[in-house]
């Protein structure tokens, strides 16, 4: 390696521009900061050696220069800004609404945004921010992070380290806040100093060369703060591997005690009972907003809850030997803890239902007519059996079941495993014969909601034997002689709850708070160093900071009050 | 209660005249004969004092709402938007008396005003907290956001000061169209505001039936129905057809309503343009620009700076951190890509891009202006288009 010797002594590292010791310009350097262009220095680095500036032969040498550049960061943040721009334009799959036409990305985009919905999907857009490429990006940015901190935090801190106060008198001169005073007497000097002082400077004196310094630790803020960022981005790689992050979700009925997914089957949660509360619409502080509204808003949602752990010595998943854990309201905002898993209120079913009863009644002949009745059967909708078969001699087979029915383009279809909105295909078989008659029986939620009943927040409980007149009957033949009618059902309550257990929440935090803790360094303090050089009657005055020169300024002010020096002038060249 | 409520109303009533006055107060200080110094620093000085008694008077707006509501009055558009507008008046109280620049008072002020009339055009009943909102990370974010943010307007007020200063006027260029530009968005809202008062006047309203999904929704128009809802149909008599239909990939909550708000702020403040420059004869940053002889460049520059510098912590922390923070409590995930959660991040890039480029020779100045336009271009479209257009879980109001 190189070194190179200034006339003050001090043996540089090769590339330094200008002397870590005196700051005497370094010829042949100039032209890495721009310096052999301008009037002032480049006081960015301190006009320290970088690699990346110093060094262009290896790859490694290329691709270390390419990282470190401010510019390519620059870039990187731009393209990163568009990307998370272009991943808004339509909803990312994940948040593809509930009553949106489909939720198959593949039908939901072209259908509701045309070609430009379809391009949207065939790009992978959809998912955007968990695209290779989104990855990648912010990858590279972490890579930036790294070595643009490197470059320049380690010839950064040696030189602000061996500074000397007696300074080449270029260096002076080529500062932007600069002065000459002819005449200063030493009284005045010294007045001056303990000015700095009084401004708390740290003033260090060498042969009457002066350096006054404050908030050098403001220096070392963008790499505290990028140190913040990189822990954030190790935190995120780490919580993509399943040890560090469980994610899960479970429906549970009241009164239902079920094994809690994601926890090796070794908690159970009962639900002892899901609560909606809603605001009174009477209440003389929102009426105005809710009838504006003119739907019910909710004010809670709330699962009681108790969870339950296996004691150590009991087999897997068998709901012997269990033990109170915790017995606790989970309401939205205030999830349960309890041994690093978290339970949130996420979702609910008011009517969900549990079983509904069906009459075989002769068809009528007309709408309203008295009809006789068959006998009856009934559904138990968590355990639905295939056929029923009636005392009179009447078998009804189920042909298809839809627990949760819905209708689109492409015919009946369920949108759930859970018996939401049970819809049936029934054949019946009258009694000694083998001829069947299809019905079409089911959709009480649709039916509710056509005749205006909220079903997200009213229960349909007290309303069960009538709901069925509503519900859809239908004889796909219009041949039948006996119809399907529903004489009654019930409901139950579900929670819908999120279990998480996220290892890497800790380092996040710390992330985030060394990030907080350097960006408040680096910006809210700054590092303002002042040099005063004796001449033959008079002083050179000179003054840098990496921001707010308004402020230094003041500081000099109030620092020559009452003294012949004279106020530096600004020789800030507008690049314009 | 009702009185409690209406005492809180007057109050920020109030505080708008006050900011009103104090911004011709700051008007003075800036005419151009250099014998009256002292009259114009008096004049400075009554402005900033008016401006702190308005501040006040919205505080105690605030204050008195919080007390009427039971929860922070930082739920619903109308009341975040003019928390935002205090804000930046408290944000501008503050680089005053740091850097002492009367000019940035006429332009700092007018802007928070038109953030508070824009405000005041959206529902202002107190409206119940949904469960989701049920948080104190409800005020302790949204209050640190908004701070974050009315600090960096400080940025996109000196800026603007510093591109009317500094771009010739002399001939038309790029940049004294983009500068029209601006001003031009800035009158949009003017528009925005002059429309929905005068048809709020005229007891204007419209109510049309649309399909949400399955559902069928009906909705109040408020102005005359340029754009109808999607699908939608006209139930009420006697008022105006729609000429047209919002376009159905607009998704957030009632965006038909929304869409044709949009296009009237455009139609009343393509007029109000047009007049201004009838009467000018002349680019409005031509007809402001003799009035800032006086401003300095450097200091603008400085301040443009600083004020990105003191307030990206700022934002980092509420927007971004304690976002995070509530979004693990009530979802328990601390990101999901909303859109909302998405352009808070592209606000942070930005200004992370903007701090990074001060750090290059050539950045500063004019060109550090224009990006402070932009970033605040930025923080208007999370605000309002966000919610207008794109579904997420704020889209609320």
């Amino acid at each position: 390696m190189k070194s190179i010797k200034c006339e003050c002594g001090h043996v540089n590292p090769e590339g330094t521009v200008l002397c870590e010791a005196c700051g005497k310009p370094i010829e042949g350097n100039q032209h890495i900061d721009g310096n052999d262009k301008k009037k002032l220095l480049n006081m960015r680095y301190d006009g320290t050696a970088r690699r990346s500036q110093t060094y262009n032969k290896s790859i490694i040498d290329k691709i270390w220069s390419f990282f470190s550049s401010v510019k390519v960061g620059v870039w990187l943040i731009v393209l990163a800004l568009i990307a998370s721009a272009i991943g808004t334009i339509f909803p990312q799959q994940q948040y593809i609404p509930i009553d949106a036409i489909s939720r198959d990305p593949a039908i939901y985009y072209p259908e509701t945004y045309g070609i430009l919905g379809q391009i949207y999907y065939q790009l992978g857009l959809h998912n955007l921010f968990s695209s290779w490429w989104y990855l990648i990006l912010i990858a590279l940015i972490g890579v930036s992070l790294v070595i643009c901190s490197l470059d320049r935090f380690v010839p950064l801190y040696k030189a602000l380290k061996i500074q000397k106060a007696k300074r080449h008198k270029t260096f002076l001169s080529r500062q932007r806040l600069y002065s000459e005073s002819d005449e200063v007497s030493e009284k005045e000097k010294e007045q001056v100093i303990q000015n700095l002082k009084k401004q708390r400077y740290k003033v260090r004196i060498e042969d009457g060369h002066v350096l006054a310094e404050k908030g050098r630790f403001s220096r070392w803020g963008p790499y505290v703060n990028h140190i913040g960022l990189i822990i954030i981005l190790l935190a995120a790689l780490l919580r993509s591997t399943p040890m560090f992050y469980t994610n899960e979700y479970v429906w549970v009925r009241e009164g239902e005690q079920i094994v809690i997914p994601g926890t090796d089957r070794e908690y159970f949660i009962e639900n002892k009972g899901f609560i909606l509360d809603v605001y009174d619409e009477n209440d003389e502080r929102f009426k105005d907003a809710i009838q504006k509204e003119g739907r019910i808003i909710p004010s809670n949602f709330q699962t009681n809850a108790v969870v339950y752990k296996q004691s150590d010595d009991a087999v897997a998943g068998s709901e012997t030997d269990l033990e109170k854990v915790a017995e606790t309201e989970i309401r939205m905002n205030h999830p349960l803890e309890f041994d690093g898993y978290k339970l949130y209120q996420s979702g609910y079913q008011l009517n969900e239902f549990s079983q509904m009863t069906f009459e075989i009644q002769e068809m009528p002949e007309e709408e309203g007519a008295e009809v006789e009745s068959f006998g009856e059967f009934t559904i138990d909708l968590i355990n639905p059996q295939s056929e029923y078969e009636l005392d009179n001699g009447f078998t009804v087979v189920i042909d298809e079941y839809f627990p949760d029915y819905f209708l689109d383009s492409n015919g009946p279809n369920t949108e759930t495993q859970h018996p939401r909105n049970p819809t049936f295909i029934f054949n019946v078989y009258p009694p000694d014969t083998d001829k069947y008659e299809t019905s079409f029986v089911g959709d009480i939620i649709g039916a509710a909601d056509s005749i205006g009943i909220d079903t997200n927040s009213v229960e349909l409980k007290p309303m069960g034997e009538v709901l069925g007149m509503f519900a859809t009957n239908l004889d796909a033949t219009g041949e039948n002689e006996y119809q399907v009618a529903i004489k009654n059902m019930d409901f139950h309550r579900v929670s819908g709850l999120s279990v998480r257990k996220d290892s890497t929440l800790p380092i996040f935090g710390f992330g985030a708070f060394i990030f907080m803790f350097g960006v408040i360094q680096g910006m809210y303090w700054q590092h303002r160093r002042i040099w005063i050089q004796p001449t033959d009657k008079g002083i050179r005055l000179a003054a840098h900071t990496n921001k707010n020169w308004f402020g230094v300024k003041k500081d000099i002010e109030k620092v020559i009050e009452n003294t012949n020096v004279k106020m530096v002038e600004d020789q800030q060249e507008l690049d314009e | 209660m009702d009185n409690l409520l209406s005492f809180s109303s007057t109050m920020l009533y109030s505080a708008f005249i006050l900011y009103l006055i104090a911004t011709f107060f700051f008007g003075f200080t800036i005419r151009d004969n250099k014998k009256d110094r002292q009259e114009k620093s008096k004049a400075g000085t009554i402005g900033i004092s008016i401006t702190i008694v308005g501040f006040i008077a919205q505080l105690t707006y605030f204050i008195t709402r919080w007390m009427a509501s039971g929860h922070a009055p930082v739920s619903n558009l109308f009341e975040f938007m003019t928390f935002f507008g205090m804000t930046i008046v408290l944000a501008f109280i503050v680089i005053y008396f740091i850097y002492r620049l009367t000019v940035l008072g006429l332009f700092a002020l007018p802007v928070a005003m038109i953030i508070i009339a824009y405000a005041s055009m959206f529902p202002t009943e107190i409206a119940p907290l949904v469960p989701s909102l049920k948080s104190h990370w409800l005020y302790i974010h949204v209050t640190t956001v908004s701070l974050g943010q009315g600090i960096l307007a400080i940025s996109f007020v000196t800026g603007v000061i510093y591109l009317i200063k500094n771009i010739d006027q002399s001939k038309r260029s790029k940049r004294t169209t983009w500068l029209e530009i601006i001003m031009y968005s800035l009158i949009l809202f003017i528009g925005f505001i002059v429309a929905t008062t005068a048809f709020n006047l005229m007891n204007y309203s419209a109510t049309f039936e649309y399909p949400v999904g399955n559902k069928t929704v009906q909705t109040e128009y408020t102005l005359p129905a340029i754009a109808g809802p999607t699908d939608g149909v006209l139930l009420s008599d006697g008022v105006m057809e729609p000429l047209f239909e919002t376009p159905g990939w607009m998704h957030g909550a009632d965006a038909g309503s929304k869409f044709n708000t949009l296009l009237w702020s455009f139609l009343v403040g393509t007029i109000i343009y047009g007049i201004i420059r009838l009467i000018l004869r002349k680019r409005i940053g031509a007809a402001i620009q003799p009035l800032l002889k006086n401003a300095k460049l450097d200091l603008l520059d400085e301040i443009t700076y600083r004020a990105v510098a003191i307030g990206f912590p700022v934002f980092t922390l509420g927007g971004l951190i304690f976002a995070a923070i509530w979004a693990q409590e009530a979802w328990g995930r601390f990101w999901g890509w909303d859109p909302k959660e998405v352009w808070a991040l592209i606000t942070w890039f930005f200004y992370a891009a903007f701090l990074h480029l001060r750090l290059s020779r050539g950045w500063h100045g004019e060109k550090s202006s224009w990006l402070a336009v932009g970033g605040f271009a930025i923080i208007m479209f999370n605000l309002i288009a966000v919610n207008l257009i794109l579904a997420g879980l704020h889209s609320y109001a």
